[in-house]
């Protein structure tokens, strides 16, 4: 295993898997190892490294292959890129994840691969992967297979038998969008095969069985085409609703080496896929729809200065200050600076006590920006809701990003 | 009264539930406790087994419970003075107390715990094991250097995930040692234990700097999660220096290298090879399901169907039994030798009609020596439909006949009621076809008159399918 080809080799494919933002090692159930067996899944995942990006690493993220058909201008390995290429057998991939998953650097792998010969055979091989791991090794760490949206469903259906969780990447979230940069893949076909799926994700939950137990999700590429963000969020809210998605990534696009010349020149601001992150948790955590996000944005963006929970708040100051003594869960999720864990600490500690402004500093982080909002046993704010220079004074000073 | 206890160095979470239990029997209030941890020696004082026992159990709730658990590991010394605080005021009438994390005292409790879990988060993370081989076997070592007391507390974690192998993991307080069948808790270790390098890490460093982005650079937020006291343990952290350091020069060269224009190769290959791949005859498609994993638990081979292209009847039934497992065909059990009968009676050439399952694999129960057939969920009959849906597109029968409830969902797309819609039916996708009973459902009625009276039917449903398909 310390094969020097085997490791030149995951140089260029981890290079190449890198642009996938997803490497969530969740939404399994719990599984401890065999007798024997390796491996094991905790739910919630572990994060193995931090790369100087803050990126974290949980699994092995690794193309079978970056030799593709396919020429996807936003796509490092498209066709047409002068990228080094490598291409891994289904044993090297099987035998470096144990080599890794034993010294603890892994939580498992998340497979992809560029489409060789056709999306069926490059399926193949993914779910051989997979099914060696499980039934050669007694493999029971996680396993994320990327599915090959062209190829046929029936290997949607193997796949899930060995997987724990199975993505499709949308990246763009338009059809247009689709036919200039990916002019091989069809929208049509990418949402069939998360309905199927979804369906089938959904049966086996019903009926116990096992089948891509950790659900699926998607990664959109954000500011390689002209959709604005709430035309992604809109995307999202769809893709939570009918597909049931555990999931949806988003990814700034980055600059690649070997870019096309179709791609935009510069790279969107990072803050505005952390925007959409925080967006995007409103619309699963806290009851807010698309229309109400997009109150606080500017011609369908959001606004990269405050979070979005914020500039919604100062457009919709009528509805505040809110009783943190009184105020319902629904109304106390709405307060800026308020995350779902300090509202569920508020409304325990309240049944015992009348909160004031100190307890609520012992309960959330965000006091800073709650405070405004929200009354106190022992505070009220002044008219502050309605001063002019609200937004100025609850800017955060400039800093580095800190992405997830 | 002043009272001095003296407790185990580390975590001593037996020490510490004995003590709360003498003290709460003795009545004393917190001010006038003194806890040392960790120097039975140091102050002379002794702590005798038989001193430890006696007093009755406290009843505390389970949060509290919970929590002692977690502070016991906390370096701080003050934890068992602070924990012993928040037992005596849940017991004088604060029961709800955790419940205020708004108080000082729960507060810094909650904060202690959240220290600990994450320590306790981050040794599962950053633990890195070297692989030894010598005479007694294959071994592997880690020496790692937690915040807390927490060595005991990570014992399962790292028990269920490398229960195969043969590990220890060293620590200034304290290891583990597993030997695929017994877990040891033993002294501390010393580094110099652990091998120098394993040859695994040259890999796990390429794959390390590779999946970093020079363009997203954020030392920061790394730094948030994987704070640097541990980076003397992590191989791949001696990299991170470095590629700080050369990420900025890395994204100006590329972005000064000049758009590669897209070079004219025509992309009909790739929209061919997505075109072409479907199995575009019975053969090709026999051999995928063949090679294929049964989706249904217990499968063995895949039973193929059988019988000559375009005739004029399909019979679907539900999935191969035991026999048809045995023998590699459809309908030669108990059931397909009563569809023999049944069809000989109606007039129909066995060898003339095509014959499948919609389940292509037995799902069945090891009982024993016997091997008990189970119905497949509609969930696994819809699993197989796009291989029974592509069988029938090739063999092109007249009119599709579906034998029982199975066939009839993996055929229609949609639960069908048999009883209700036995007769003529359109499958989806505009299929012609025939909804009857399962001739296994025959041979289960119990009386004979029911089962003769049943069986006239059917053979009367084969004889008007027939009749319908030569129409």
């Amino acid at each position: 295993m310390s094969d020097e080809t085997v490791f030149a080799k995951l140089r260029i494919l981890a290079d190449a898997a890198k642009y996938d933002a997803s490497c969530a090692s969740s939404g399994g159930a719990k599984r401890a190892a065999g007798k024997d067996g390796i491996g094991s899944t905790t739910g919630s995942g572990i994060c193995h490294a931090y790369t100087p990006d803050g990126r974290c690493v949980s699994l092995l993220k690794i193309l079978l292959t970056n030799y593709c058909l396919f020429d996807c201008a936003y796509c490092i390995n498209r066709r047409s890129s002068n990228v080094r290429r490598a291409r891994f057998s289904v044993e090297e991939v099987v035998q470096l994840t144990l080599a890794f998953y034993r010294r603890n650097y892994i939580e498992g792998l998340f497979l992809s691969s560029g489409i060789i010969r056709s999306p069926d055979h490059t399926m193949e091989q993914l779910v051989r992967v997979a099914k060696t791991l499980r039934q050669q090794h007694g493999f029971a760490g996680y396993i994320h297979l990327k599915t090959i949206p062209e190829a046929s469903p029936w290997l949607i259906e193997q796949a899930g038998l060995f997987a724990d969780r199975l993505s499709i990447n949308l990246e763009l979230s338009s059809e247009r969008s689709l036919k200039r940069l990916a002019p091989e893949k069809q929208g049509g076909t990418i949402t069939a095969a998360m309905g199927q799926m979804r369906e089938r994700i959904a049966e086996a939950r019903e009926e116990r069985r096992r089948f891509s137990p950790g659900g699926q999700s998607t990664q959109i590429i954000v500011g390689a085409d002209d959709s604005n963000d709430t035309a992604l969020l809109r995307t999202s809210d769809m893709l939570y609703r009918h597909y049931a998605l555990r999931r949806v990534y988003y990814s700034a696009f980055s600059p690649i080496p070997e870019a096309s010349a179709v791609l935009p020149l510069k790279p969107p601001p990072l803050q505005r896929e952390h925007r959409l992150y925080q967006a995007d948790w409103l619309l699963r955590h806290y009851g807010f729809s698309v229309e109400e996000i997009a109150e606080g944005s500017q011609g369908g963006m959001l606004d990269l200065e405050v979070d979005p929970k914020l500039a919604w708040a100062l457009k919709n100051r009528h509805r505040f200050p809110v009783d943190v003594n009184r105020a319902e869960r629904e109304l106390l999720l709405r307060v800026p600076g308020l995350g779902a864990r300090a509202v569920d600490r508020i409304l325990a500690a309240r049944r015992h006590t009348a909160l004031r402004l100190d307890d609520v500093a012992r309960l959330t982080a965000g006091l800073k920006r709650a405070r405004p909002f929200l009354i106190t046993a022992d505070h009220r704010p002044l008219a502050l809701t309605d001063r002019a220079d609200l937004r100025a004074r609850l800017l955060a000073p400039a800093r580095q990003l800190s992405l997830f | 009264m002043q009272h001095q206890i003296v407790l185990q160095p580390g975590a001593d979470l037996d020490g510490f539930r004995q003590a709360v239990r003498r003290l709460v029997a003795a009545g004393a209030a917190p001010d006038g406790v003194t806890w040392q941890a960790g120097g039975a020696d140091l102050f002379g004082a002794m702590v005798h087994d038989g001193e430890r026992n006696g007093a009755p159990p406290v009843v505390l709730p389970r949060a509290l419970a919970d929590l002692i658990r977690q502070v016991v590991c906390h370096r701080d010394r003050e934890r068992y003075a602070l924990l012993y605080q928040a037992v005596w005021r849940v017991l004088r009438g604060e029961a709800a107390l955790l419940q205020v994390q708004s108080d000082p005292l729960v507060h810094r409790l909650g904060r202690m715990a959240q220290s600990v879990g994450r320590d306790v988060h981050k040794m599962h993370a950053f633990v890195r094991f070297r692989r030894l081989e010598d005479a007694s076997g294959e071994r592997y070592l880690a020496w790692f250097e937690p915040e807390h007391y927490i060595v005991a507390a990570v014992a399962d974690f790292f028990v269920e995930r490398f229960r195969g192998m043969v590990w220890s993991i060293l620590t200034p307080v304290g290891s583990l040692h597993w030997d695929r069948h017994r877990l040891d808790i033993g002294p501390p270790g010393r580094r110099e234990q652990v091998p120098e390098q394993d040859a695994v890490e040259e890999g796990w460093r390429g794959y390390y700097a590779s999946s970093f982005n020079p363009a997203r650079v954020n030392p920061t937020a790394m730094r948030a999660e994987m704070p640097r006291k541990y980076w003397r343990n992590l191989p791949e952290a001696a990299l991170i220096p470095d590629l700080v350091r050369s990420a900025p020069e890395r994204v100006r060269a590329m972005v000064a290298q000049p758009p590669s224009a897209a070079a004219k190769r025509s992309p009909d290959r790739a929209v061919a090879a997505a075109l072409s791949q479907a199995p575009d005859s019975l053969e090709a498609l026999n051999r995928i399901i063949a090679a294929a994993e049964p989706l249904v638990p217990g499968g063995g081979r895949a039973v193929l169907g059988e019988g000559p292209l375009q005739p004029a009847l399909a019979l679907v039934g539900e999935q191969p039994g035991d026999e048809e497992d045995r023998q590699g065909r459809p309908f030669v059990g108990p059931a397909g030798q009563l569809l023999d009968r049944a069809l000989a009676e109606a007039g129909i050439d066995r060898a003339r009609i095509y014959l499948t399952n919609a389940v292509k694999h037995f799902k069945c129960e090891q009982r024993g020596k016997r091997r008990l057939h189970r119905s497949p969920t509609a969930g696994e009959v819809k699993q197989y439909r796009w291989w029974l849906d592509r069988e029938l597109a090739l063999v092109q029968p007249r009119l599709v006949v579906a034998l029982g409830a199975s066939a009839a969902l993996a055929l229609a797309g949609r639960p069908i009621a048999v009883t209700q819609e036995r007769g003529e039916f359109r499958f989806s996708p505009g299929r012609p076809g025939y909804v009857t009973v399962h001739p296994a459902h025959l041979l289960r009625l119990p009386d004979e008159t029911s089962r003769r009276d049943a069986y006239a039917a059917f053979v009367a449903d084969l004889a008007r399918a027939s009749a319908l398909a030569v129409a």
